[in-house]
């Protein structure tokens, strides 16, 4: 995947939360083949930590992100912490409009990525599958576009699988990333057959029976669909279609009367 | 002479276990506050499976009875684990990631603890699991060892153990700080045998009696160097939490709040080491009452078997 104008080497972003360990999350790191991984600020090490050294270990890609942020003006001081702190211009924005549901909140997103891309960010918005805040969103300056799949952390894949694929037809040459809400690889692989550039995941990672195993079988799935999308899948059909020839075979029918 | 550094868990479990070892030890209290004087106290090697590798279950599994055996004030109650009906996916989560557990009806529920009857009606018993007041049962240890002659705050000398926790950094780069953030609180309208776990998929909590009709209410997780006062969130998102537990927590007085810092290596695994002249037990994260009996039992026998060596320090 190419996000501004950088080459990732890979399709799949995990998101740093929620594991066992650092030690675990470094390991599902290297399994999964992750080239970026997410980290928060909003509430973790403000003041320093001995937990991201154990991260940039692991010879990721930074992506700092405003996880928690409830406002624009919230969401944009965490950027600029973030970018201080990590030294990069790339930044997740995630402006929560609802603390149950960590559904996005487009109005204050859209406002906080025009701020962002006026100070020089690059960003990476989490949004919705709607596709004039999409719209909006790029006409701000993200050259990058993070629908959801489903709400944060619930595991549900893709809720809304024909708007998202009218999203991916609506922006073609717009890098999509699916970010939250996958809970399997198969969802994953699902995301990356219907054209999606990448895959954002965390929890479905982190609160695996075996977060290392998880990660690899992510990786996998993630290799897996994009492979297939860019070998072009067979549209669906509704009759049987024979797979192997029937020219020569014995007509039972004629020869039975 | 060993000397011990610390007098938290791991310096008293160590002072402990090296005095019934035969060995003569002394304690030297370094500056700054301990995380035992945080800790929720809770012995419960099964549930903390669900977040923990095998061996923490496996080196946990003796503490109660290790505690029992030394101090007082040790509950062989168990330990229920509770979810709102809406995060009945956590309670599934949780049984498959656990063992050593029955899983329990609102019937059960309200049979172990009749002050939440009507409130949950799935939940998970842990029946062997234990719980003690953390700062009672470190008062005991140390009266312990007085009685046996051990001396206190002494300066260092002889073969050094570190316990010093977190401030340790000096010494083991490895080391780094998950802060926790925790509150005391007084309830004269609730009563509960055993500590409660609610599952919540981003604030839970936990509820452990401390007698009196107090409650420890912990504790935050935050990947953090900072020691500061507890926040307006985490005090919310708490007490938010023990809300759901029992509404009348909400008339509880707040009698005490604290915030401190867990010493972990990178898998959260505590470890016994020799390093640059001294030994260090150090890392034991939120395990501190459950695995500093069987991390002061291995620093015991490495030091009866292998002989001092002579150092001028």
């Amino acid at each position: 995947m190419r996000v501004y104008d950088t080459d990732l080497g890979s399709d799949l972003l995990l998101g740093t939360a929620q594991y066992p360990s650092p030690a675990t999350l470094a390991q599902a790191i290297t399994a999964s083949g992750a080239a970026v991984v997410t980290v928060s600020l909003r509430r973790e090490g403000g003041h320093g930590t001995g937990f991201w050294p154990l991260i940039q270990a692991a010879g990721c890609r930074i992506l700092p992100n405003t996880a928690g942020c409830h406002s624009a003006q919230e969401a944009v001081t965490t950027a600029c912490m973030a970018r201080d702190l990590f030294e990069t211009n790339w930044i997740k924005l995630e402006v929560i409009g609802h603390a149950d549901t960590l559904q996005p909140d487009p109005f204050a997103l859209v406002e906080a990525a025009g701020i962002l891309v006026a100070e020089g960010f690059e960003v990476f918005p989490y949004t919705t599958e709607d596709l004039i805040v999409g719209e909006r969103l790029v006409d701000a300056g993200c050259r990058v576009l993070m629908p959801w799949g489903a709400p944060i952390g619930s595991g549900q894949g893709l809720r809304h699988r024909e708007a998202l694929a009218t999203m991916r037809a609506h922006f073609p040459s717009v890098p999509l990333i699916v970010d939250a809400g996958i809970g399997a690889p198969s969802q994953a692989a699902l995301a990356m057959e219907m054209g999606f550039d990448g895959v954002l995941l965390n929890t479905a990672v982190a609160k695996a029976g075996d977060p290392v195993a998880m990660a690899r079988a992510f990786g996998q799935a993630v290799q897996a669909g994009r492979a297939a999308h860019l070998a072009g899948l067979i549209p669906p059909r509704d009759m049987a279609s024979p797979s192997t020839p029937i020219f020569g075979m014995a007509d039972l029918a004629t020869v039975l009367a | 002479m060993i000397t011990v550094l610390g007098m938290g868990g791991a310096g008293l479990c160590a002072a402990t276990a090296l005095t019934e070892a035969g060995l003569a030890v002394q304690l030297a209290a370094p500056q700054g506050p301990s995380a035992s004087h945080l800790a929720g106290g809770m012995l419960a090697p099964f549930c903390e499976a669900e977040a923990a590798p095998a061996l923490v279950t496996t080196l946990g599994r003796g503490a109660a009875g290790w505690w029992e055996a030394r101090v007082p004030g040790v509950h062989r109650c168990g330990t229920l684990v509770i979810a709102p009906p809406r995060d009945g996916t956590e309670l599934r989560r949780f049984a498959s990631r656990s063992t050593g557990h029955q899983a329990l009806d609102g019937t059960g529920i309200t049979a172990l603890e009749p002050a939440l009857a009507g409130r949950f009606s799935r939940g998970l018993f842990f029946a062997d699991e234990a719980h003690l007041d953390p700062r009672a049962a470190l008062a005991a240890l140390a009266a312990t060892l007085r009685a046996k002659g051990v001396a206190f705050d002494r300066t260092a000398q002889g073969q050094i153990v570190d316990c010093r926790g977190i401030a340790a950094r000096d010494r083991l780069p490895a080391l780094r700080a998950v802060r926790g953030e925790m509150l005391l609180l007084r309830c004269p309208d609730l009563t509960l045998s055993r500590p409660i776990r609610l599952l919540h998929p981003r604030f839970p909590c936990y509820l452990v009696p401390r007698g009196k009709n107090t409650f420890m209410l912990g504790a935050t997780m935050v990947e953090s160097d900072h020691a500061g006062p507890i926040t307006a969130r985490s005090t919310m998102e708490l007490l938010s939490a023990a809300f759901a537990i029992h509404p009348t927590l909400a008339e509880a007085e707040i009698i005490e709040t604290g915030a401190g810092l867990r010493p972990a290596y990178a898998d959260n695994i505590p470890t016994v080491q020799h390093d640059a002249g001294r030994w260090h037990l150090n890392g034991l994260y939120r395990h501190g009452f459950l695995l500093a009996p069987a991390l002061a039992q291995q620093l015991a026998a490495r030091l009866t078997i292998i002989p001092e060596p002579i150092h001028a320090d």
